[in-house]
């Protein structure tokens, strides 16, 4: 009898043939003996009593980077080991950075609404005498497999790219910053790309804003709470920056009422990793992980 | 007494007083003698009933790439030397054809307006989340002057396969040259509109080069509308021939039509490819060493011939 590889979310026929000669693939979340594998993603809470529901688990697979609602301690406990696909994605998720940067930046989504409305350039100024995107100060927020992509694609652009990051990366010959303060005092636009989670919350919040400057942009493509909203919002009211493009809110699905009525912000549905080739790499990633568990192999993506 | 030089176009205190040294600056248009320079922009130009009223006409300098209006036989007739800014706004206007693109490809407008409306993503998952991505496709670039140049700088630092239709192949890159412009679309997955559009290549992107790019295919065009067979592409777009596009100019501008209004899979802007401040500085340089050059004698910098 083969072991049980329970599926917290549906990930299509093509995943499932791909572990069926290992395993039996199952939806139903009873807790029961048998089941060695559980794949899901970070944000459907996975913690202790949910394990001991499942005394032979060996292995939890997110798809995709985050695990944040993952106990990683209480599965430490229970010898559980926790993976995720982190990279997977990166290609994808930095190619939306640069479209919200460029369509923040060169007024895109503004011009649509006024061709539109019929009324063709609108504000002339603002069509037509910004700033543009070559030459000016990139600075990136956490340079992990995310952030390289999105400089190496800036860099095309004749930019000049600097980072905040925990540490300085010693392959790069980009700029450091050891602070996102200090980051945005050089740059003229922030990209948000580091993990975002309960120990950086607001880390982008009205210090940083101001110091950003009056023609600053913010590009978030990492998580909602990155940024003090209410801080964002009134600095885009006021000018104390120009303009914005936000994948991920606070609170998503739900978006706050105050950007929609808001013409210099770019406003996505958390589509960064949305496409085909990030959602089979992201596939392949957690086959990876799970047939590295059941043949004893070290596993390529083991978050710890 | 000083020549004149004649602005055609307001260009800005801080411009004319380039040249206030040198020459009266002048926005009279009457026809008379003493003006040696006219500032001009490609859709207005001048003709030789023009010039005739100008008989000491020396150089006409076009702010910006374009000089379709002007009569360069006419010009040369009369000894009169043409000039343009080409390049001069090469990469603004690249910046905003990859902007047109990832919009386009990415559903950036889209998304924004299905937020707007309340839908977070909207009824249709697979658009915005199983799409295909930017990074891996085959980016075909119509026309590598300065600005197909920098659109496939950019584009390659995506990690994409770019290649190109130009009337002849450039030794210096390493994309991949195609002799024609069909083929360069049955190869590609986005096509870019860079050539110098006008009426000898009209509707270049007629219906049968939108078949050949696919129902995966995107085009963007930052060059000009005529390029475009518009019927053909509003068509394509509403029966799926293609996925969608990225629109910065018009057959008929400031008239855009109606049927792209409408239209969720096309990304439309009002002409603002070259629209950046740093774009308009460099292009009033270039006119600015243009004028001198002719003063001083010298070979003109962007001679138009």
């Amino acid at each position: 009898m083969k072991p049980i590889l329970l599926l917290a979310i549906p990930l299509g026929k093509a995943f499932e043939a791909n572990v069926a000669d290992y395993f039996d693939i199952s939806t139903d979340m009873t807790p029961r003996a048998g089941v060695e594998a559980l794949v899901t993603v970070g944000n459907i809470v996975t913690d202790g009593p949910f394990m001991d529901g499942f005394p032979n688990l060996k292995i939890i697979a997110c798809f995709g980077s985050g695990y944040e609602n993952i106990d990683i301690t209480a599965a430490k406990l229970r010898n559980i080991k926790v993976t995720n696909t982190v990279g997977a994605n990166a290609s994808t998720v930095a190619d939306l950075a640069v479209g919200l940067l460029l369509a923040s930046m060169r007024n895109i989504v503004y011009g649509d609404q006024n061709i539109r409305a019929g009324q063709w350039r609108g504000n002339l100024a603002r069509m037509l005498f910004t700033p543009s995107v070559t030459g000016r100060h990139i600075g990136i927020i956490g340079m992990g497999a995310i952030g390289r992509k999105i400089g190496e694609r800036m860099a095309g652009f004749e930019t000049k790219i600097g980072y905040f990051n925990r540490s300085m990366k010693v392959d790069l010959r980009w700029r450091y910053f050891p602070s996102a303060l200090k980051l945005a005092t050089w740059a003229d636009v922030l990209i948000i790309a580091h993990r975002a989670d309960d120990s950086n919350r607001h880390m982008v919040n009205a210090e940083v804003i101001k110091a950003l400057g009056k023609e600053g942009h913010i590009i978030n493509i990492a998580h909602g709470n990155a940024i003090d909203e209410d801080a964002l919002i009134a600095a885009l009211k006021d000018g104390t920056i120009a303009g914005a493009g936000l994948d991920v809110f606070q609170g998503e699905p739900n978006v706050r009422p105050e950007f929609l009525q808001l013409n210099n912000v770019v406003l996505t549905p958390h589509i960064g990793g949305g496409t085909r080739e990030a959602f089979a790499a992201m596939s392949a990633a957690v086959v990876n992980n799970i047939m590295a568990m059941a043949k004893g192999r070290a596993l390529p993506n083991e978050v710890t | 007494m000083k020549p004149t030089l004649l602005l055609a176009i307001p260009l800005g205190k801080a411009f004319e007083q380039n040249f206030t040294d040198r020459y009266e600056v002048s926005a009279d248009m009457t026809p008379r003698s003493g003006v040696e320079v006219l500032v001009t922009i490609g859709a207005i130009g001048a003709d030789g009933t023009f010039m005739d009223g100008f008989p000491d006409l020396k150089l006409i300098s076009c702010f910006g790439s374009g000089y379709e209006s002007v009569d360069l036989t006419a010009a040369k007739a009369r000894g009169i030397k043409v000039t343009n800014t080409v390049g001069a706004n090469a990469a603004t206007v690249a910046d905003l054809a990859v902007g047109l693109l990832l919009a386009s490809m990415r559903h950036v407008v889209y998304g924004d307006q299905q937020i707007r409306a309340g839908h977070w993503r909207g009824k249709n998952m697979a658009k915005v989340l199983f799409t295909p991505s930017v990074t891996g496709r085959k980016i075909g670039i119509i026309g590598l002057g300065a600005i197909g140049r920098k659109i496939g700088e950019r584009m390659a630092a995506f990690e994409t396969e770019v290649g190109y239709f130009n009337r002849s192949k450039k030794d210096d890159v390493n994309w991949q040259y195609f002799s024609t412009p069909l083929e360069l679309a049955e190869w590609a997955d986005v096509l870019i509109i860079a050539h110098r559009a006008d009426e000898t290549n009209r509707h270049m992107i007629n219906a049968a080069m939108m078949k050949a790019l696919g129902p995966e295919g995107h085009i963007v065009n930052i060059s000009r509308g005529s390029a475009i067979d518009e019927d053909a592409l509003i068509a394509a777009l509403q029966d799926g021939t293609i996925a969608g596009a990225g629109l910065d100019v018009f057959e008929d501008e400031p008239n855009v039509r109606p049927e792209f209004l409408t239209l969720p899979n096309v990304v439309l802007t009002p002409h603002i490819g070259g629209g950046t401040r740093e774009a308009f500085a460099a292009m009033s340089a270039t006119v600015v060493a243009n004028v001198y050059a002719m003063g001083d004698g010298k070979p003109l910098p962007n001679e138009v011939i």
